[in-house]
């Protein structure tokens, strides 16, 4: 079986969850026989990891009458802008860069380069659509270049490559729904994006997501028959764990740690609201929130305001070895996201014996027994949970030990199998169509 | 005869390093002595290094005609010590004829006048000897971080001594009333205060070489001839600015370097007026009033308050925090402690913090090491509490019992007394 797969990022050029599954998944997939993946990613930088499959850069196909036929692609389908704070996901980095900068103008220009080729920035900006609608058409070419048995196109980013390849090669279309609008605005859906969203459910033969909680999203919010949905959850990658033991813990208070993007999905204020009323009961703690994101400012406003500064710390956007180095410094791993798809974080944590407390808003939650869970919102239970971890070393051992175990059970080569199924019924669904 | 008091304060901020989370426990040093270094080097010679070259000379050639004041701040002289002692030696050139008054104020540059009585006391003292012991005189005359001002803080530094203290002559604050007149502290009439003239001392630092300004190009004629244009009653004009202004804020090729060699000889035969050191002034003018200052005012930014420095929640927090540990320093007393903890105080560190992005938004990025204020608090903010954290080690070891101690003492000494056995073993 070969499989055409469509994704926006592969480590180790990571802005978030998404990368990780992805790769994880991919790395699961190249354990089953007889199966081959194309993925398809906007600029190929050339380090990545390419034992596993191999690599192509949308950008290093050379495209012909650029203008014409994405006009034409365009035509099709709705042509969108995206004002900035609609931009879905945001490099932490470029955050600040390109807040500041002017929206993408309103003369459309494809750059091409001197081979005519398409220059992708892929990174997450402010001419985001410009790019989706890109790799769109370079997906058309593709899909026409390499022979495949099933499409796979991961988030909405990816959808309409996904729905493009469709179109040439005939080949069933499996989409992955890693988050929905609803997640990521907290209610405030973006039309456009919407609009995109439902368009590729509505094109794809078997839609898997990453929860029960992101399924019934797909099936209530977007009207997609329930048949139709399947639910695969996450895993996470085994780590080595011989490198990681050399960090000097600098604080002897015990740490509680938030990690992730400062956004309202993430939940970051009702982190702040619990850390201040844990040190009203004790000083024997200290509080780290690591990550950028639009609400930083107003967070470290709020911790300012509430007079916890030296107690409570903030990293900025962490990198590589830091984010092991971040887990192996706490005592606790607080995810009160709002509305979290699925949550990859906590099972790293819980991986570097971290206990961890996530919201019962997260598609994690569904498969996580030895976790302490609470509503997002409920920033009394929070802060209970967290004064208990600290507190009380037996508690904390239980989670340790207990969790590491059944993250442990939690493998990338299962996920796969069960995504693999799903190729094989949607094959299975066109196969009377070829025939006939 | 009126009087013309040139005054130049001297101050590079010491910056603190990227300091994360993960260091704070593990690093105690915080200083960026790359950027440090780099910028006093530049500075000293593009600055402090030329302009005391032309001032010596003015100073030689009119013997006893031209005066000049000065105040450095500790941390200042302690990086010049660091990076470029040449320019020490120049100044105690300077002290040497006579004609140049230092000025005494807080040793880090800090705002603890307002905080912390006993801080501010003993950081002026702690500048004060300093000054005595470089360039051979005790000051007499005090001048506070950003000319800070306020009926009670005037009270308060006329108590420690001092005969006089500089500040801005804020509009504000003055009315009607011309800065151009020596006045009194509100409280204690013994305290003479001098208000500078903003006027006339922004022409120099801030308006010298812009180009769209009508006054432009500022020749030593013009201005004195906006000297002599004065109202015949008032007594004396006080020019105060940063010694940067020279070589720095207005650049060697804006011709300012040659304003200040021929400024002297253009007053001293042109005018009505001679120089004076501030010293002088005190002595040889009346107050005319007394100025009342109810609430504290600066030179710095449009509304010539603290705003620059404390008001949003950032600086609050930052020096609450910050001053909530002046008593467990002084009961410590250790010496490294002391040494971070002047540098800490520096108000630098809470200018970066600001958000007021307005009018003076040019001013506040000037060298500034941060990009967001919000970047400037977290980094202090660590480096605060892993110096909480030094802090409290030290005065727990302080608490230890006189056994443990006794002990301790007899350990270091056996170790002393081996390490003397194997150097004179190593020496036969």
């Amino acid at each position: 079986m070969k499989v055409l797969m469509f994704g926006w990022e592969f480590p180790p050029h990571i802005s978030g969850g998404l990368g990780t599954a992805c790769y994880g998944l991919t790395k699961g997939l190249a354990k089953i026989d007889d199966l081959d993946i194309v993925f398809v990613v906007p600029k190929a930088h050339g380090d990545e990891d390419q034992s596993t499959m191999s690599l192509v850069g949308a950008n290093s196909v050379t495209i012909e009458q650029v203008q014409s036929h994405v006009e034409k692609f365009k035509s099709q389908h709705t042509y969108l802008e995206v004002e900035s704070q609609l931009v879905p996901y945001n490099d932490p980095d470029e955050y600040y860069t390109f807040r500041s900068q002017d929206l993408y103008g309103k003369n459309k220009f494809i750059k091409v380069d001197k081979d005519g080729k398409l220059e992708f920035s892929g990174k997450y900006g402010a001419d985001l659509m410009e790019e989706i609608y890109k790799y769109a058409f370079v997906a058309s070419s593709i899909s026409a270049d390499h022979e495949h048995d099933v499409i796979h196109a991961h988030d909405w980013l990816c959808y309409p490559a996904g729905i493009a390849a469709k179109k040439v090669s005939g080949k069933p279309l499996v989409i992955h729904v890693h988050a929905t609008d609803f997640d990521r605005s907290g209610g405030k859906v973006n039309p456009k994006v919407y609009e995109i969203e439902k368009m590729g459910m509505d094109a794809a033969d078997k839609i898997i997501a990453v929860s029960n909680l992101t399924r019934n999203i797909v099936i209530e919010k977007y009207g997609q028959d329930p048949g139709k949905v399947v639910t695969v959850y996450n895993a996470v990658e085994p780590v080595s764990f011989e490198e990681k033991l050399k960090i000097k813990k600098g604080v002897k208070e015990k740490v509680v740690t938030f990690l992730g993007r400062i956004t309202m999905q993430k939940g970051p204020e009702y982190f702040v609201e619990a850390a201040y009323r844990v040190l009203k009961k004790t000083d024997n703690v200290r509080f780290v929130m690591a990550g950028n994101g639009d609400m930083l400012e107003q967070m470290v406003d709020r911790a300012a305001q509430l007079g916890i500064s030296d107690k409570f710390h903030f990293t900025g956007f962490l990198k590589g070895d830091d984010v092991f180095k971040m887990f192996l410094l706490s005592d606790v791993y607080v995810m009160p996201s709002v509305s979290e798809p699925f949550g990859i974080s906590p099972l790293e944590a819980m991986q570097s014996n971290v206990p961890v407390i996530i919201s019962k808003q997260s598609g994690v939650s569904e498969i996580l027994t030895h976790a302490v869970k609470v509503d997002y919102w409920d920033i009394d239970a929070m802060a209970d949970a967290i004064y208990g971890i600290i507190k009380y070393n037996a508690l904390s051992e239980v989670f340790k030990e207990e969790g590491k175990e059944e993250v442990d059970n939690l493998k990338w080569a299962k996920a796969a199998v069960n995504v693999h199924d799903v190729y094989v019924s949607a094959i299975k669904l066109l196969e009377p169509l070829v025939k006939n | 005869m009126k009087a013309l008091c040139l005054y130049f304060q001297i101050h590079q901020p010491l910056r603190l390093k990227r300091y994360r989370f993960f260091d704070i426990g593990n690093d105690h040093y915080y200083y960026d002595d790359y950027t440090n270094e780099s910028i006093m080097r530049k500075i000293a010679d593009e600055c402090y290094l030329p302009a005391n070259k032309i001032v010596l000379e003015l100073l030689k050639t009119n013997k006893g005609k031209f005066k000049i004041s000065y105040s450095i701040t500790g941390i200042a002289l302690d990086q010049l010590e660091q990076y470029a002692p040449e320019v020490i030696d120049t100044f105690k050139d300077l002290a040497k004829t006579g004609d140049v008054e230092f000025l005494a104020e807080t040793y880090s540059h800090s705002l603890a006048s307002l905080i912390n009585k006993d801080e501010f006391i003993q950081q002026v003292a702690s500048h004060s000897d300093k000054i005595e012991a470089l360039f051979g005189i005790r000051p007499s005359v005090f001048r506070n971080t950003e000319m800070i001002y306020s009926d009670e803080i005037g009270e308060m530094v006329s108590k420690m001594g001092y005969k006089a203290i500089l500040t801005e002559g804020a509009k504000h604050i003055l009315g009607w009333k011309s800065p151009n007149y020596l006045y009194c502290n509100a409280i204690n009439p013994k305290l003479k205060v001098l208000m500078r003239n903003y006027k006339l001392s922004d022409d120099i630092s801030f308006r010298f070489s812009s180009e769209g300004w009508k006054e432009w190009p500022l020749t030593t004629t013009k201005f004195v001839g906006w000297l002599n244009e004065m109202d015949d009653k008032e007594d004396l004009v006080n020019i105060f600015m940063d010694y940067e202004t020279f070589g720095e804020h207005q650049k060697k090729e804006s011709g300012i370097f040659e304003f200040l060699a021929h400024l002297p000889q253009e007053v001293i035969l042109k005018s009505k007026y001679k120089f004076a050191t501030p010293s002088e002034l005190t002595s040889e003018f009346h107050p005319i009033a007394q100025a009342h200052v109810p609430n504290v005012i600066s030179w710095a930014d449009e509304e010539r308050d603290l705003s620059a420095w404390l008001g949003n929640k950032l600086q609050d927090e930052a020096f609450r925090k910050l001053y909530a540990l002046r008593d467990d320093v002084a009961v410590v007393n250790d010496d490294r402690i002391n040494k971070d903890w002047k540098y800490l105080q520096a108000s630098d560190h809470f200018y970066y913090m600001c958000t007021k992005f307005a009018s003076d938004g040019d001013v506040h990025s000037y060298f500034n090491p941060y990009s967001s204020p919000y970047d400037a608090f977290i980094n202090y903010m660590n480096v605060l509490s892993d110096f909480q954290i030094r802090l409290k080690i030290v005065k727990d070891g302080l608490a230890v019992d006189p056994e443990e101690l006794q002990y301790q003492i007899s350990q270091k000494d056996e170790l002393i007394a081996r390490y003397e056995r194997e150097l004179s073993e190593l020496k036969n």
